[in-house]
């Protein structure tokens, strides 16, 4: 049974989960309300909003509903995550990055928005 | 009979040698939580990279419709409500499990998977909607990289609540013995994994997808 002791303080609390879910709750409605109400005219600055709202509560679900923490597993969890979120930014930004740079570098003028089929058919 | 003998006479010695070897073989029963949070940081770049290529196709409509007009934000609250809610329900219930209650257990992950079911319900009708009005993923790369990773995740669910009921099954059977209890854990960060994807998934695709 000592092994029920080792996961247990690993698992959280009540509180614990009641604290995510209530930060959860709150962190989902504002976007929704953001953008079903057209409360910001500019897009872009709309856009920013909802990116640092569901950074906020990925962290907020990463710490109340999977506990994560520099402690558990000895920190080879956080490292792993750490290490994932890295990845995570470098395949983002870069992907973003070269397709934008090969889209504006290679797009005839007028053909954004459009399909890369009707690309390939110009000279 | 020879064991007996080599280990009577050594066992007054040795009696706190077994006791630390006893200790170091918990790391065996936490290296399945840590293999598993390893797999799910590998899932997570899966989910990166169908991330990436609806970053970069997700505005290319090809003439046909843009999310703006395909999107139906009231039914995404509801489904990210869903999601939500079963991410407690699965706390609950890893609650219970950890005062060692079995039938409180199994309510609340039946409620898990109930509403599970629910969001996978209102998915596919999502899609099915989509598809009638000749918005399918063969549409547009913008329907293609849509399709490709919402119905990526939706997969991931409807495993999960695969997986779910299979553990409801052998919980129901065998009780809440340690295995059991390790699966659960196992499932439990499968589960609140995926709605942190949802995360990415109801702000990057359908809310920054109805931005004009």
């Amino acid at each position: 049974m000592s092994t029920h002791s080792d996961t247990a303080e690993a698992v959280g609390s009540l509180k614990e989960y009641v604290t995510g879910f209530v930060l959860a709750v709150v962190l989902t409605a504002i976007p929704f309300w953001l953008v079903m109400g057209r409360e910001i005219h500019s897009s872009r600055i709309t856009a920013a909003v909802l990116l640092g709202f569901a950074a906020v509560q990925i962290v907020v679900h990463m710490v109340y509903f999977l506990h994560m923490n520099g402690k558990s597993e000895g920190g080879w969890t956080l490292l792993a995550l750490l290490f994932t979120v890295m990845l995570v930014v470098i395949a983002l930004s870069g992907s973003l990055w070269v397709m934008y740079h090969l889209d504006t570098n290679m797009m005839p003028p007028g053909m954004h928005g459009h399909d890369m089929h009707d690309m390939r058919t110009m000279p | 009979m020879s064991d007996m003998t080599t280990a009577t006479p050594g066992s007054s010695a040795t009696v706190a040698e077994p006791y630390f070897y006893t200790t170091h073989e918990h790391h065996p029963e936490n290296g399945t939580l840590l293999g598993f949070w390893l797999y799910l940081m590998s899932d997570c770049l899966v989910f990166a990279c169908l991330f990436a290529v609806y970053a970069v196709l997700g505005r290319n409509y090809a003439g046909g419709p843009t999310g703006a007009e395909l999107f139906d934000l009231p039914v995404v609250a509801t489904n990210t409500s869903l999601l939500l809610l079963s991410s407690i329900t699965y706390g609950f219930a890893v609650l219970q499990m950890q005062r060692n209650r079995l039938r409180p257990t199994l309510v609340w992950l039946g409620a898990t998977g109930l509403l599970g079911a629910g969001f996978i319900f209102l998915e596919l009708r999502e899609f099915a909607h989509f598809i009638h009005d000749g918005a399918g993923p063969q549409r547009s790369a913008f329907l293609s990289s849509f399709f490709t990773l919402v119905g990526t995740h939706g997969l991931h669910v409807t495993f999960g609540i695969v997986w779910l009921i299979t553990l409801m099954v052998q919980t129901a059977k065998r009780g809440l013995v340690p295995e059991n209890h390790r699966r659960l854990m196992c499932l439990s960060m499968f589960w609140h994994f995926l709605d942190v994807v949802w995360i990415g998934v109801f702000t990057f695709v359908y809310l920054m997808g109805v931005l004009p």
